[in-house]
């Protein structure tokens, strides 16, 4: 299976993200300092989930794992914005 | 392997003796089986205090006003009711008991991918437990909130709330471990040959409850988690004082318990599809629409949780989408009631206690789910929001439900269990009582939840005392019949006749085994063939 091998990422790329990962955080607080009104919170899960899919395709090795383990990861994204959504449906027309 | 044909000794998994004796012996047990059991001891226990308090409210129904207890009191006992119940019996319930048990051996394996992990789930569930029950007991009062914690009057109430929370906190993380491990085992474990559309429909339903259990209960933990800092440090979430949101609380609180009644659910379902098949001799009607549709109610029940919401205020739009969504749920659930009926037609069918638990589940599922259904459409929903009609509509699918494929599971696994019998004729005198207390007891509180009769009141005008008494006195037929039943069933695994390996002709792996599978279930490892359900 799949996960019975060892992947090894250099130092110098999980720096490399690292380094990103700063950046975004940086990006995530710099944003807030814009009026963006409704898209405050969008922006913040956006920049949020960028970082997300870094961690977990690099430092949980997801992008080595099976096709089948990835999509069920993306579902679970997937099903979270849906749940937001559904949510604001309540707060957009209340 | 070089030495296959070396016979290893057969010991039971209730005889073997590991590292640990006696007492020890079952609480630092890694085995699946004895972890299975253990958790049915503690749900059984909790059941009998929770239905105790049940009874007790309804002595105090039989007539208006003051009959047995104060209204702080009663509301005191309809929470501690609804938290036991809820977080410790019908949430683990079947997945934690029969899923640990029979899930490795369903899916030939020799046990779950993380025994630690798993007992640890159950060290937890027991912590958990003990701050349930120590939050009714500690000076400021049990908690009067129900079980759902509605703020913001959980956050400013003076009863042990936080302790009460912490319990739900915790035990949601036993919940959490055990569906983790589930998702793996079914992964990586299954026996060679055995590929997802040949596994049994069972596992199947864990699996789909698993999901559940890993992506939502975390929700519900962090809610309970801002509702005691609300509490501690006035941090407005939910409080409008504080420039909280209440109805924030309620969209959290739902989106996991929405969803937590499908964990409830989807093992029930499970129970009923490998019952039916094996008492009627027949392959099950439609294996991928069964299989196909506990994945569905999973996804589909993570979207419906603002049916609970109508009268809360919230959006006209969030309102009728949420109804779209409460209908469409009901489409998977009905495809199973289909094909388990389909599944008999033309079977030769063996009328035995296991079997007859699966018909009262079915019909009682069927009046619960189409109460629902009522619920999940808004015109009649704000009829009859917060009235015992939503409380017989719950317990007709929670109880009438759920426990009934308990008793079902119970039935048709205890000589696997324990390798003994239990009498049949008791059984069956035993589930006819059940049935009539059951539906005496609940049924009338859909008449007057109609006609106004609020849920979780103390007091009530006259014109409802004749249902309550009926409703009371189905209370007291129904504990008579799970006494009745409780005896039979320790009685038979206690001092039954010894039972065969294969009592029921069932074809699942479970029924290759002995009469009590041994510590590691396979001698050798089984390799898959055919389909689970291959009765010629």
């Amino acid at each position: 299976m799949a996960n019975n091998t060892t992947h090894t990422i250099e130092y110098r790329t999980l720096s490399k993200i690292l380094l990103v990962l700063l950046f975004l955080t940086f990006v995530t607080i710099g944003v807030t300092s814009f009026h963006l009104g409704p898209f405050t919170v969008t922006v913040a899960l956006l920049i949020a989930g960028l970082k997300s899919f870094l961690v977990l395709s690099n430092f949980m090795h997801l992008k080595y794992e099976s096709l089948l383990l990835r999509i069920l990861v993306a579902m679970v994204f997937v099903l979270f914005v849906v749940i937001v959504l559904i949510t604001f449906i309540d707060y957009a027309y209340r | 392997m070089s030495n296959s044909t070396e016979k290893i000794e057969y010991v039971s998994y209730l005889d073997y003796q590991g590292k640990y004796k006696g007492f020890l012996s079952w609480i630092m047990a890694t085995d699946h089986k004895r972890i299975g059991l253990l958790y049915m001891y503690s749900i059984m226990t909790f059941f009998f205090i929770g239905a105790f308090f049940g009874l007790l409210m309804k002595i105090e129904m039989l007539s208006p006003g003051e009959t047995i207890m104060k209204p702080q009191t009663y509301n005191g006992v309809f929470t501690l009711h609804g938290i036991l119940m809820i977080f410790m019996v019908v949430i683990p319930g079947l997945s934690a008991v029969f899923g640990n048990f029979f899930l490795p051996i369903l899916i030939g394996a020799k046990d779950v991918a993380f025994p630690k992990l798993n007992r640890f789930s159950w060290w937890i569930f027991i912590v958990g437990s003990i701050m349930a029950v120590a939050s009714q007991l500690l000076k400021d009062g049990p908690p009067d909130t129900g079980w759902t914690f509605y703020a913001p009057y959980s956050s400013q109430t003076g009863t042990n709330v936080i302790m009460a929370t912490a319990a739900a906190f915790v035990l949601g993380f036993s919940s959490i471990l055990t569906g983790l491990n589930f998702i793996v085992t079914i992964h990586q474990m299954r026996a060679p040959g055995m590929r997802f559309f040949n596994m049994p429909l069972f596992p199947w339903a864990l699996y789909a409850t698993a999901w559940i259990q890993l992506l939502a209960t975390p929700i519900i933990g962090i809610t309970l988690l801002m509702l005691i800092a609300e509490r501690m440090f006035q941090i407005g979430f939910f409080d409008p004082a504080l420039g909280g949101d209440p109805l924030l609380f309620q969209h959290l609180f739902w989106i996991y318990s929405h969803p937590a009644v499908y964990v409830m659910m989807l093992p029930a379902m499970g129970v009923i599809t490998e019952i039916i098949p094996t008492f009627c001799q027949r392959q099950i009607y439609g294996y991928k629409a069964v299989a196909i549709s506990s994945l569905a109610i999973a996804g589909v029940g993570f979207l419906v949780w603002g049916h609970h919401m109508y009268t809360s205020g919230m959006s006209d739009q969030a309102r009728w989408f949420f109804s779209l969504l409460t209908f469409i749920v009901a489409v998977p659930s009905a495809i199973k009631v289909f094909n388990w009926i389909t599944t008999m037609y033309n079977g030769s069918i063996d009328v035995k206690p296991p079997f007859l638990y699966a018909l009262a589940f079915i019909f009682l599922f069927i009046i619960g789910g189409t109460t629902g259904l009522l619920l999940g459409s808004v015109a009649t929903n704000v009829q009859v929001h917060d009235t015992s009609f939503v409380v017989a509509h719950f317990h007709y699918i929670i109880f009438g439900g759920m426990g009934f494929a308990f008793f079902a599971a119970i039935h048709y696994w205890l000589p696997k269990m324990y390798g003994r019998m239990y009498n049949f004729k008791i059984a069956n005198i035993a589930l006819v009582i059940n049935f009539i207390g059951f539906n005496l007891l609940y049924f009338p509180q859909f008449i007057i939840g109609v006609e106004g009769m609020p849920r979780r009141y103390f007091d009530y005008p006259a014109q409802f005392q004749p249902m309550q008494v009926i409703s009371s006195i189905g209370g007291f037929i129904l504990v008579a019949g799970l006494i009745l039943m409780v005896f039979n069933l320790v009685k038979g695994a206690k001092s039954g006749p010894v039972a065969p390996s294969n009592p029921w002709n069932g074809s699942t792996l479970e029924w290759t085994l002995p009469a009590t599978p041994s510590l590691e279930n396979f001698d050798e490892e089984p390799v898959i063939k055919e389909n689970p359900y291959d009765y010629k």
